[in-house]
C-alpha cells in the first residue's frame, strides 16, 4: 500500500465542542494533500492530531502503517510548519535550522553540509548568522520550512503557512512550495481556508465542514463534480436551479422552464431522488452570452439586471423568466467581446455536460 | 493641563520628597566629621567608612545576610518558576485560591507573619537559626517571584514549545533549550528583587534569628551606642546604594523580559 497516512474514524472534542467528528482519510505517499474548509471547521485540530499535539477521543491514526497511539510528537515521523512560524527568537537562522539535528549522530561537517543544502533549497543561502528577529515574514516562513525539511520527515504538516503573507508574496510562495514538494518528494499536508490556494497547489483536497470531511478529490473533480451544494458554493461560484426530475435507467430527465428539456447522466448526480426534487448546478463560466442577432433556436432568453467588471472577467446577473432567481454568468473579457448593457435582452447557451444534479 | 492633574503632580512630588529626603540625610551625615548627628555640618571625612572595615561582628552579620539573601532569593525563584509555570500552562481546580494564598504575604503585615512563623517554629521544637530566617524570607519574596515569573511565562508563545517538541526534543530538552533562555531575564529580575528584599528585611529577621544576626538586625542593635551612630550611617549609605543598584538592574531585566515578546510576527 502507498497510503502513507491513514486517519481512521477519528473524533476529537474539546469539552462541549466536537471539533473533529469521525474523520477518515487516506493520504498517498509523496502527494500534496490539502485540508480545505471554512474557519472553525476543525482543520487545525485534524493536523494537530496527526502531529501528536492532540490525542483523539476515538479512532486511530497510522503513519507508514504504524499506529501513532501513544507516540509523542517528538517521536513521530512528522514535522510541522506553524501558522505563526514559531521561529525561536533567541536563536539565529542556522541555530533554528539545525535545532532538530542535535539528537542525530552527525559530525560537524555533515551538519554544515545539510544546513547549507537546505538553506539553498529554500533560498536563504548566506543568511546563516541572521538573527531571528531581523527576518521578514517571508524569510521566517522559509526558516520554518528549512527547519522541518532538514529532518527529512515522512510527512510535512503546514498550518495556513501563507496566510500571514501579502498577496504577491503569497502567490510566489504557493508556486515555490509546490516546486519544493515535487523536488523533495515528501508528503505535504496543507491546511488552508483559501480555496484557490488548495486548488492550485494540491494533488488532492479534502473539503471539511463542521468537523466532517465532505469530499476528497482532485482539484479538478472537486470543481467540476462537487458532491454537495456546500462544496460547490465553497469552491468557486455556482448557480442553483430548483427543478423536478424523472429517473431513467442511466440518468435523470428534467423538464426545466429555464433550461428546457435536458438529460443529466448518473455520474453527474449525487444523492438519492425523493419527491422528484432536484437542484441543478451550473458554474457561471459554463454559460455564455450569444450575440443578439444569432439563431435563437434552443437558446434561453434573459434580461441583464446587473454587471460587475473584474478586469479579466465580467460578471452578469441575468433574469430568465419572471419568477426565477437571476443567473450568474461570467465572461472572459477577450478581444472582440461584445459590450452589453443593463436591461438588454440576450440569448444564453450553456454547456449541458457541465451540469451537476444534487438530490436530497 | 487640567487643575486636578496639577494637584496630582504636586501631591506626587511632595510624596516623593517626604519619602526620600530622610534617606538622603544618611549619606550626608556619613561623610560628616562630627560624631553628633546635627546641622551644621562640620567637615568632610571617610573616617566612618574606614571604621566599618575593622568591625568583625559587622562582617559576621554581613556574611549571614548574604547567606540568607542568596538562599532565599534562589529558593523563592525556583518555587516561583514552578508555580507560575503550572499557573500559566495548566488548568486545575483551586488554582486561583492557591495563587491568592501565595500572594497573601504581599498585604499581610510582616510583624504578623514574623510572630506566626516564630510560634510555629517553636511549637515544632525547631531551633532558631539562619535557616529559619531563610524560610521566612522565602515566604516574603515568593509573591514577587511569582508575579515576575508569571509575566515572563505569559509572554512565552506555546507554539515555540510545540515546535521544539515537533523537532524531536523531549520535555526536558525543550525546557532547557527554549523555555529557560526565554524566561532568563525574568529569572534574573526575580533573583535580584528577592536578594534586595531579603538584604533589607528587618522584622522577620528580628523574630527568627537566633544568635546569628543579619545586617539590619545588627544595625538596629548598634543604635544603643550613640557614639557608633555615624558608622551606622555609613553602613546605611552603603546598603542604600547597593539596594538602588540591585533594584535598577532587576527593573532592567524585568523590562527585557516583558519586551522580548517571543511570538515574533
Ligand atoms: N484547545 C482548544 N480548546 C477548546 N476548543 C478548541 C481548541 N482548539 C480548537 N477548538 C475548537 O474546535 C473547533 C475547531 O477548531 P480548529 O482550530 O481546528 O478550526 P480551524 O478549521 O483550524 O479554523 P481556522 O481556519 O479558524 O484556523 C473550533 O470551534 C474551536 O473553537
Ligand atoms: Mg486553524
Amino acid at each position: 500500500m502507498n497510503n502513507l497516512v491513514q486517519v481512521q474514524n477519528v473524533s476529537k472534542s474539546f469539552g462541549e465542542v466536537n471539533a473533529v467528528k469521525g474523520v477518515s482519510l487516506e493520504i498517498d505517499q509523496g502527494k500534496f494533500f490539502s485540508l480545505l474548509g471554512p474557519s472553525g471547521c476543525g482543520k487545525t485540530t485534524l493536523l494537530r492530531l496527526i502531529a501528536g499535539f492532540e490525542i483523539p477521543n476515538s479512532g486511530k491514526i497510522l503513519i507508514d502503517n504504524k499506529s501513532m497511539d501513544g507516540v509523542e510528537p517528538n517521536l513521530r515521523p512528522t514535522n510541522m510548519v506553524f501558522q505563526n512560524y514559531a521561529i525561536f527568537p533567541h536563536l539565529n537562522v542556522e541555530q533554528n535550522v539545525s535545532y532538530g539535528l542535535r539528537k542525530k549522530n552527525l559530525s560537524k561537517a555533515e551538519k554544515d553540509e545539510m544546513i547549507s543544502q537546505v538553506l539553498e533549497l529554500v533560498g536563504l543561502t548566506g543568511l546563516n548568522q541572521r538573527s531571528a528577529n531581523a527576518l521578514s515574514g517571508g524569510q521566517k516562513q522559509r526558516v520554518a520550512l528549512a527547519r522541518a525539511l532538514i529532518l527529512k520527515p515522512k510527512v510535512l504538516l503546514l498550518d495556513e503557512p501563507l496566510s500571514a503573507l501579502d498577496k504577491k508574496l503569497r502567490e510566489q510562495m504557493q508556486l515555490e512550495l509546490r516546486h519544493l514538494q515535487r523536488a523533495v518528494g515528501i508528503t505535504f499536508i496543507l491546511v488552508t481556508h483559501d480555496q484557490e490556494e488548495a486548488l492550485t497547489m494540491s494533488d488532492k483536497v479534502a473539503v471539511m465542514f463542521d468537523g466532517e470531511v465532505e469530499q476528497v478529490d482532485s482539484p479538478r473533480k472537486l470543481y467540476e463534480r462537487p458532491a454537495s451544494q456546500r462544496v460547490a458554493s465553497f469552491i468557486g461560484d455556482m448557480n442553483f436551479i430548483n427543478e423536478k426530475a424523472l429517473e431513467t435507467k442511466d440518468g435523470l430527465k428534467v423538464k426545466s422552464k429555464i433550461l428546457g428539456d435536458i438529460f443529466i447522466p448518473k455520474n453527474q448526480v449525487s444523492g438519492k431522488l425523493s419527491n422528484n426534487k432536484i437542484i441543478i448546478g451550473i458554474r457561471p463560466e459554463m454559460i455564455s452570452i450569444i450575440t443578439k442577432n444569432s439563431d435563437s433556436k434552443g437558446l434561453i432568453s434573459g434580461k441583464i439586471t446587473d454587471i460587475s467588471y473584474f478586469g479579466v472577467t465580467t460578471y452578469y446577473k441575468i433574469e430568465c423568466g419572471s419568477n426565477a432567481k437571476a443567473l450568474s454568468v461570467s465572461a472572459q473579457n477577450s478581444f472582440g467581446q461584445m459590450d452589453y448593457k443593463i436591461g438588454e435582452t440576450v440569448k444564453l447557451k450553456m454547456d449541458v455536460n457541465s451540469l451537476v444534479g444534487f438530490l436530497d | 493641563m487640567t487643575r486636578s492633574s496639577k494637584y496630582l503632580k504636586f501631591f506626587a512630588f511632595t510624596y516623593l520628597i517626604f519619602l526620600y529626603a530622610p534617606a538622603l540625610l544618611l549619606p550626608i551625615f556619613s561623610f560628616n566629621s562630627s560624631q553628633i548627628i546635627a546641622f551644621p555640618l562640620t567637615g568632610f571625612t571617610f573616617h566612618w567608612f574606614e571604621t566599618l572595615l575593622h568591625q568583625s561582628t559587622l562582617h559576621e552579620a554581613l556574611r549571614n545576610s548574604l547567606i540568607v539573601a542568596v538562599s532565599s532569593s534562589v529558593l523563592a525563584t525556583i518555587l516561583g518558576i514552578l508555580a507560575s509555570r503550572s499557573a500559566t500552562r495548566y488548568d486545575f481546580t483551586g488554582k486561583q485560591i492557591s495563587l491568592t494564598f501565595i500572594l497573601a504575604p504581599l498585604v499581610l503585615p510582616e510583624i504578623i507573619v514574623g510572630v506566626a512563623l516564630l510560634i510555629v517554629l517553636m511549637q515544632l521544637g525547631l531551633s532558631l537559626n539562619l535557616w529559619s530566617v531563610v524560610l521566612g524570607h522565602t515566604l516574603l519574596i515568593m509573591p514577587f517571584s511569582i508575579l515576575i515569573m508569571n509575566s515572563a511565562f505569559n509572554n512565552l508563545d506555546i507554539s515555540l514549545e510545540e515546535a521544539s517538541m515537533d523537532l524531536g526534543e523531549n520535555q526536558f530538552g525543550t525546557f532547557y533549550r527554549i523555555i529557560l533562555p526565554l524566561v532568563f531575564p525574568g529569572i534574573m529580575a526575580s533573583l535580584l528583587i528577592g536578594f534586595t528584599l531579603s538584604l533589607d528585611e528587618f522584622i522577620i529577621a528580628f523574630f527568627l534569628t537566633g544568635t546569628d544576626t543579619t545586617l539590619p538586625v545588627y544595625i538596629w542593635a548598634q543604635f544603643r551606642f550613640p557614639k557608633k551612630l555615624p558608622t551606622t550611617m555609613a553602613l546605611g549609605t552603603l546598603l542604600l546604594v547597593t539596594s538602588f543598584i540591585l533594584l535598577s538592574l532587576s527593573e532592567y531585566f524585568r523590562r527585557r523580559a516583558v519586551n522580548s515578546r517571543s511570538s515574533v510576527l
